[in-house]
C-alpha cells in the first residue's frame, strides 16, 4: 500500500494563497476547489492528502504526526515552539509582532506593565528580554479593546498594515519579530519519508517571491 | 513465554525483550528502590527531559523527589571506575510533566549505561544495542546519529561568537535554513563560510552518502577526529547489517553542558516523536565530579502505544 503524505493547511485566505504555492510546484489537488463540506482531499496518482485546519492547529497536527508536513504562521511556531522541522520562509502572510497602545502613551516604568495579549509566551520571553515586570492578560479575540476600556495598557499582537488600530485610537509602540507563513515537517515522518518531503520542498521554494 | 503472549501489551513485551538482549551483553540490572534528594535533580535541572519533579518531605526533615530520571542516579550510586567499565541496565518508572495534561504522569523507561574506560569498543557496543533495541520494536525504524563535535568545531572555525552559536544550534535543531542564513549574516561571516554552515543542515543521510561528503567539516584537528570516528562507527554498524537504519544527521541538538561526543536518537515508524534517546555524557561526569567517561540511552515506552500496527 502506498503512503500517503498527509498535509495540513491552515484555512482560509492564506491557505489558499499557499495551496496556489503546492498547485504551482506539481502537487495539485483538483477536488480541493470545489466548494464542498469534505474535509479532506486526495491525489491518489501524486500520493498526497490535504486537509484544511484552524490557523493555530496546524503546528499540532504536524507535531502529533496526523499531517506529515503544514504550513504555520512562525507566531504560532513561537508561542507553542512545537518540535518540528521548519525547513522554509514562503513569504507569504507578512505581518510583525508588534506592541500597540493608546496614541500618546508613556511607559511608566515604577508600575507593573499590564500586558493583553493572545501570545503569551511571546509577551513574556519579550518583556523579559527587556527586564520589564509585567502582568498578563490572556485574552482570545478582540486585543485592541483592552487598552481602550483600561483592562490592560499595552497589547502585543500581530500587525498587518496597522489600520484597526489607527480605527481605534491605538498605534505601534514597537514592531519587535517579524511574522511570516513557513512550512514545518514532523521529525520522524521525515525520517521515513524524507525522499518524498525534499521533493515537495524544493517544488515549493522555486515559488517562493522574493522580496 | 508463549502463553503469556496474548496477555502482554506492547510495552510489556518489550521491556522483557530489551532486558534479555542487555543481558546477553552483559549489562547488570540496577534497582532503583530508594528516593534521591530533591537537590541531585536541581543541580541538574537541565538534564532531565522536563524540569518539574515530584517532591516530598522524609520522615527526618530532607526534602526527596520522585525520579524524573535514572542516569543520574545510577552516576550518583555507582563508584568512580576511570580504569574497565560497568555495564548497567535499568527498567524503572519515572515522574515527568505529560506534554497535554500538564499534569505529572508514570512513565515505563527502559535503558542502559556504560561507565567507566568508555572506549571505541563500548560506544559501538552500545550504539549497536539501540539499533537492536529498535528493531525489537519494529521493522522500521531509523537511528540518528550525529557527533557533536562536528557542527561546535565548523561554527568556531567560521568565528560565530558564543550567542551567535546558541541562535544557530536552536535554528539547526529545527532544519531552518533561512534562520542560519540570518544569524551568519548578523555576524557578517563571508560567504563561503556561512554557506559551509548551513551545510550543516543539507548534509543528512545513510552513512554511505554521507561520509564521503564530511570532507568539508575537517576544519581543524578536532572535527577530523570526529569525521573518523563518525566513520568507523557508522561502519561498523553497516558491517552488523545497520547500515540502512541509520541516519548521520547534525540537526540532532542536545545539551552540551552534558553530552559531548556522539548523540544518537531512534524512531519508529507511525510514533511522532523519538522513542531513544541517548550518547555520550562525560561532560556531566565530569560535573559531577568523576573522572570516569559514560555513554548511555533510554527507550521511551510509553510511545508504543501510538504503533496501531
Amino acid at each position: 500500500m502506498k503512503r500517503f503524505i498527509n498535509i495540513a493547511l491552515p484555512k482560509g485566505r492564506l491557505g489558499e494563497k499557499v495551496y496556489g504555492m503546492f498547485e504551482a510546484a506539481g502537487f495539485e489537488c483538483r477536488d480541493i476547489k470545489e466548494n464542498s463540506r469534505k474535509l479532506i482531499f486526495e491525489n491518489s496518482e501524486l500520493g498526497i492528502r490535504y486537509f484544511w485546519v484552524k490557523p493555530s492547529d496546524v503546528a499540532i497536527y504536524v507535531e502529533r504526526g496526523a499531517a506529515d508536513i503544514g504550513v504555520a504562521g512562525k507566531d504560532i511556531l513561537l508561542e507553542y515552539s512545537p518540535d518540528v522541522y521548519e525547513f522554509l520562509d514562503l513569504n507569504v502572510g507578512r505581518c510583525h509582532m508588534a506592541v500597540a497602545a493608546k496614541r500618546g502613551f508613556v511607559d511608566d516604568k515604577s508600575k507593573t506593565l499590564r500586558v493583553a495579549t493572545k501570545f503569551t509566551n511571546i509577551a513574556k520571553k519579550y518583556y523579559s528580554s527587556l527586564g520589564r515586570d509585567i502582568d498578563i492578560i490572556h485574552l482570545n479575540g478582540s486585543i485592541e479593546l483592552a487598552p481602550i476600556l483600561n483592562l490592560s495598557d499595552v497589547i502585543v499582537d500581530i500587525v498587518e498594515t496597522g489600520a484597526t488600530l489607527r480605527e481605534n485610537n491605538l498605534e505601534v509602540v514597537e514592531k519587535f519579530e517579524p511574522i511570516s507563513a513557513r512550512l514545518i515537517a514532523n521529525k520522524s515522518s521525515f525520517k521515513f519519508l524524507s525522499d518524498k518531503i525534499e521533493e515537495i520542498r524544493t517544488g515549493i521554494s522555486k515559488q517562493i517571491a522574493k522580496d | 513465554m508463549d502463553k503469556f503472549k496474548s496477555v502482554l501489551t506492547r510495552d510489556e513485551v518489550a521491556v522483557f525483550t530489551l532486558r534479555a538482549l542487555y543481558s546477553e551483553y552483559g549489562y547488570e540490572r540496577y534497582k532503583m528502590s530508594k528516593f534521591e534528594e530533591y537537590d541531585l535533580y536541581a543541580r541538574n535541572k537541565d538534564f532531565l527531559v522536563s524540569e518539574n519533579v515530584i517532591t516530598f518531605t522524609d520522615t527526618d526533615g530532607r526534602l526527596l523527589a520522585l525520579k524524573p530520571d535514572v542516569t543520574l542516579s545510577i552516576i550518583k550510586n555507582s563508584k568512580d571506575k576511570p580504569e574497565g567499565v560497568i555495564k548497567t541496565q535499568y527498567n524503572e518508572n519515572v515522574y515527568r510533566i505529560s506534554g497535554g495534561t500538564k499534569s505529572f504522569k508514570e512513565f515505563m523507561q527502559v535503558g542502559l549505561e556504560c561507565i567507566g574506560n568508555v572506549g571505541d569498543a563500548e560506544i559501538s557496543e552500545v550504539l549497536l544495542l539501540a539499533a537492536k533495541s529498535l528493531d525489537s520494536i519494529s521493522e522500521r525504524n531509523i537511528l540518528e546519529i550525529s557527533h557533536l563535535d562536528i557542527p561546535e568545531s565548523v561554527l568556531t572555525y567560521c568565528g560565530v561568537s558564543a550567542a551567535g552559536k546558541k541562535n544557530i544550534f536552536s535554528y539547526l535543531a529545527m532544519k531552518n535554513k533561512d534562520g542560519i542564513k540570518s544569524v551568519c549574516e548578523r555576524e557578517g561571516l563571508a560567504a563561503d563560510k556561512s554557506e559551509l554552515a548551513v551545510s550543516l543542515v543539507d548534509i543528512y543521510g545513510s552513512p554511505e552518502a554521507v561520509i564521503p561528503e564530511l570532507d568539508k567539516f575537517r576544519v581543524n584537528e578536532k572535527a577530523s577526529e570526529a569525521v573518523d570516528r563518525l566513520s568507523s562507527l557508522t561502519a561498523t554498524l553497516t558491517n552488523a547489517g545497520y547500515g540502512k537504519k541509520i541516519c548521520i544527521d547534525f540537526s540532532l541538538v542536545v545539551d552540551m553542558k552534558y553530552y559531548n561526543g556522539i548523540a544518537i536518537k531512534g524512531f519508529v515508524e507511525g510514533i511522532p516523536s523519538g522513542i531513544l534517546s541517548g550518547g555520550q555524557y562525560d561532560n556531566l561526569m565530569n560535573k559531577m565530579g568523576r573522572k570516569s567517561r559514560a555513554i548511555g540511552f533510554a527507550v521511551y515506552l510509553d510511545e508504543l502505544e501510538k504503533l496501531s500496527f
